[in-house]
């Protein structure tokens, strides 16, 4: 049975009546009018009190008896054949339980995983360490993109370095760019960056009576038990998987990664549980990257200032991974009619990319903005203006226009240049992101007779507020304040949910656990309306009260309702149906920076980032102001420090440190102003998007735009470092 | 080897391998899991600690070198079930995420209070330099310290 429901969607200047079927036990869509309790207020975590009091348990806390200390051997040379291992000498050192071989064929990157040891404590696992004997005879490698396209080049894998082009095109960009008025061309370059979470990768793992125990720092909870599942030959519901807390993904921590499955390993062989977490120095190294990219952007505008040509000749190499691909930004942010991208990816001797961050977009914003820049001043446009011109989403026209004001774009735009050696810049840049979720989530709501929800649902927080997100969807639907709700999560013995990634974990749990809510309301309903003299129907659930909607003075308290539930609790299920009919399938955000740059040391820093974004319908203002935040925070690293920096002589990374792979700290940040328009999207019964991507989409790029105003040319190379600025100055 | 010490107001006494690091012996022997390990080498700063009331990166002190000492630890800041007004701040003013760097950027901005009870936002930035947050953006962490600030001075005057 299917309802069909019409809706008031969008923003107040922009509204939209949507009609949508919908099955009959889905909620109506949050939208224009609705009045919230919690909704949209600002409710500090539900995990607060635990992270700040040293409660909270992340993997690196687990501790169980009898656990062993695991470690991993990593090969020294970034390519090379392992002709042996010899780990007699590491079983003989006391206290060492088990010792494995994990890579006896071609070693393809520096920190490849070798041999794996599992000893009483965490030192004598590196004492073992030291005497497993590995013969390795080095092979000649690549490190760099250039090295590695050339004639004759060591392949990584076999044949060709250099992958097959993906190409997209749309109308046709080379008779539009012979045809343009104005046209530009330039190369930007950016580097691989690192998550560097702030807890490691690792995992403990215990076999118990031919069951398969996890606890993991991970992003997806039920994709590491699929897997590990497969490799231990195990039906999936004998393996578990928990992640309580999480201290950051950012994308690097999808799956039964090499250190999980080493765990379970050691676990399998020594009889005992087995802790492993990885020294900071192979996150770097081993986990993951963001992949580096040179991208030959052309552009052709017409007189009146718009686009009508884009072009994009990409490669990036994400080491022996793939997915090096940026021209995301280049087909959604700018609406064109020819536009024609080309990527590739360009195999070295380097750890593996893993998605980062709204993979491809940062490095894809950063060439695109910039060229926007160019073409502006070919044009003789203002830069905002040239943006507007090209901007064809109603969402964030409004946010440009908020943005400009609240940064003082039009003010500062027409501020004469300093002609001394502190020189100020402005840029902006504009974001897109697409993450409206996905079906597939389950959710279950159990209220207890003391008046206690539950909600449970296999989905876990990577920091993001995930947790508080669900419990305020419950709190709102069922009338109740947070403090009522608790919020399980991140365990594979929960309802099903996806991985944690794509800023798809509100959009996608939020309406599963509104669906789930609804349905307890609707069978606490039944329990309430004799005592009401009222059809469950005419009932809402308000205030931590049950009432009757037109007559709010008859009422029975939510904790008396629970009472009367026969049995200790009682319980329903809740499912994420596919995405209807929404407002708008995409995201809109912007982002305005000020720097200042020290034209004598080359030093660049950001004053003031204005960002302005959408995340749907509002939940929390509190925790998704930290995202954008966040995004902005991380943003300004990628423009300004972040850089994994290879010795091409000797294969290896120089800077895996927090020392020498320079993050911002403290003193770094500007102040950042974060808005938000609330945008009732639909879509879904809650109308949520999430942000932690789009808050970083834009971050890099307007700082970037911003120090090449200031000093009047473009640097077209990230990390914007002092030696790249002084340069860039020489030439300006 | 022995090792006699205070942490959190209890006296403690246990055999441990002189080579082991105060922060292990806090998370692994002692079962304080609130310090955490980042980085192994003092860049961090997740495992602050207090040693004698000073703040420390416990990773790179040894488990000995705190003999006789008395440590606090993020478990230890909290009064008769009562949040310190820095973790009340923390939660409060939303100054964590992920929550992991949380319990160090207390534990310094816990020291910094001790001496400076009105810091400026350049003067907490500056205690703050040696604990990084990859997820925040800092400034959710220095509204907190601020807010924890305030309401220590108030019940300092009342």
């Amino acid at each position: 049975m299917s309802q069909r429901v019409t809706v008031n969607l969008g923003i107040p200047e922009a509204p939209r009546e949507v009609t949508v079927v919908i099955p009959d036990d889905e909620p109506i869509p949050w939208q224009l009018g609705d009045h919230f309790a919690i909704v949209g207020a600002e409710t500090p975590r539900v995990d607060g009190p635990a992270k700040a009091t040293g409660a909270a348990r992340y993997t690196y806390d687990i501790a169980l008896p009898g656990m062993l200390y695991g470690a991993i051997v990593r090969s020294p040379y970034p390519r090379a054949h392992v002709k042996n291992v010899d780990l007699t000498r590491a079983m003989r050192i006391p206290g060492v339980r088990a010792a494995l071989t994990i890579t006896d064929g071609e070693i393809r990157f520096a920190g490849q995983e070798v041999a794996a040891v599992a000893a009483i404590s965490s030192d004598i696992a590196a004492d073992a360490l030291a005497r497993i004997k590995v013969d390795y005879e080095p092979l000649p490698f690549v490190v760099e993109m250039d090295a590695a396209s050339a004639d004759g080049a060591p392949s990584v894998f076999s044949g060709s370095n250099v992958g097959k082009p993906q190409i997209s095109n749309h109308g046709d960009v080379e008779r539009a760019l012979a045809a343009a008025q104005y046209r530009i061309e330039a190369t930007y370059t950016t580097p691989v960056q690192t998550h560097v979470s702030l807890e490691t990768h690792g995992a403990v793992a215990h076999f118990d009576g031919g069951a398969l125990t996890v606890w993991c720092s991970t992003q997806g909870v039920f994709t590491v038990r699929d897997d590990l599942a497969v490799l231990f030959n195990l039906p999936p519901d004998k393996v578990r998987v928990i992640t309580d807390y999480l201290g950051g993904g950012f994308g690097s921590k999808f799956g039964a990664s090499p250190e999980i499955v080493i765990a379970a390993r050691l676990a399998k062989e020594s009889g005992a549980p087995v802790k492993l977490m990885l020294p900071r120095g192979d996150e770097h190294l081993a986990t993951g990257n963001r992949p580096n990219a040179e991208q030959k952007v052309r552009f052709g505008a017409d007189a009146s200032g718009k686009l009508v040509a884009i072009d994009l000749v990409q490669r990036g190499s994400g080491g022996i991974g793939a997915g090096s691909g940026s021209a995301g930004p280049f087909k959604m942010v700018y609406p064109c009619p020819n536009v024609r991208t080309e990527e590739r990816n360009v195999y070295t001797n380097a750890g593996p990319s893993s998605p980062m961050r709204a993979p491809g977009w940062p490095q894809g914003a950063f060439a695109l903005e910039m060229a926007m820049d160019e073409m502006a001043r070919k044009l003789k446009l203002d830069r905002l203006e040239f943006r507007r011109r090209n901007n064809s989403n109603p969402v964030r026209a409004i946010e440009l226009e908020l943005g400009a004001r609240a940064f003082g774009w039009p003010e500062k735009s027409a501020a004469p240049k300093s002609s001394g050696p502190i020189r100020r810049g402005i840029g902006v840049a504009c974001a897109a992101w697409h993450a409206v979720g996905a079906s597939g989530p389950e959710a279950l709501a159990i209220a207890y007779r003391d008046g206690r929800v539950e909600i449970r649902c296999g989905t876990q927080d990577i920091g993001t507020g995930t947790r508080t997100a669900l419990a305020i969807v419950a709190a709102e639907e069922l009338g109740l304040p947070i403090a009522q709700i608790s919020a399980e999560i991140g365990d594979t013995r929960y309802p099903f949910s996806l991985p944690s990634g794509g800023s798809m974990s509100s959009p996608s749990n939020t309406p599963a656990i509104r669906q789930a809510a609804a349905h307890l309301k609707a069978k606490l309903f039944k329990i309430a309306a004799p005592a009401l003299g009222a059809e469950p129907s005419d009932l809402e659930a308000r205030d931590g009260a049950i009432r009757v909607r037109f007559d709010p003075a008859r009422r029975v308290a939510f904790k008396d309702v629970c009472r009367r539930i026969p049995g200790d609790s009682i319980s329903a299920g809740g499912e994420r149906i596919p995405n209807y009919a929404a407002y708008r399938p995409d995201q809109a955000g912007c982002q305005f920076a000020e720097v200042e740059v020290d034209t004598e040391t080359g030093v660049a820093r950001v004053l003031r980032v204005v960002a302005v974004h959408d995340a749907g319908t509002m939940i929390d203002p509190l925790t998704s102001r930290s995202q954008i935040n966040g995004g902005v925070l991380m943003g300004i690293g990628y423009a300004l420090f972040e850089t994994r920096r290879m010795d091409p002589q000797i294969g290896l990374m120089v800077n895996p440190t927090m020392d020498d792979y320079k993050l911002v700290g403290p003193l770094d940040v500007p102040q950042i102003d974060v808005m938000f328009l609330n945008v009732f999207n639909g879509g879904t019964n809650t109308g949520v998007l999430g942000i932690g991507e789009v808050a970083h989409v834009a971050s890099a790029a307007a700082v970037a735009c911003a120090v090449s105003d200031a000093i009047g040319a473009p640097i077209r190379a990230l990390p914007m470092t002092p030696d790249r600025i002084l340069a860039a100055l020489e030439h300006a | 080897m022995r090792l006699n010490l205070t942490i959190n107001g209890e006296r403690r006494e246990d055999d441990i391998d002189p080579r082991t690091l105060l922060v292990h012996y806090l998370r692994e022997v002692a079962g304080l899991t609130g310090t955490h390990v980042g980085c192994e080498t003092s860049l961090c700063g997740a495992c602050t600690v207090h040693l004698n009331g000073a703040a420390v990166k416990s990773c790179t002190i040894l488990a000995v070198q705190a003999e006789g000492a008395e440590i606090t630890t993020i478990e230890g800041l909290a009064r008769g079930g009562e949040m310190h007004p820095l973790q009340e701040g923390f939660w409060e003013e939303h100054g964590l995420q992920c929550g992991y760097c949380t319990p160090g950027m207390i534990m310094t901005a816990a020291d910094l209070l001790a001496h400076n009870p009105d810091p400026s936002e350049a003067e907490i930035r500056e205690a703050l330099e040696g604990n990084l947050c990859r997820c925040t953006g800092y400034q959710h962490i220095v509204n907190a310290v601020r807010s924890a600030a305030r309401k220590m001075r108030e019940r300092k005057a009342a």
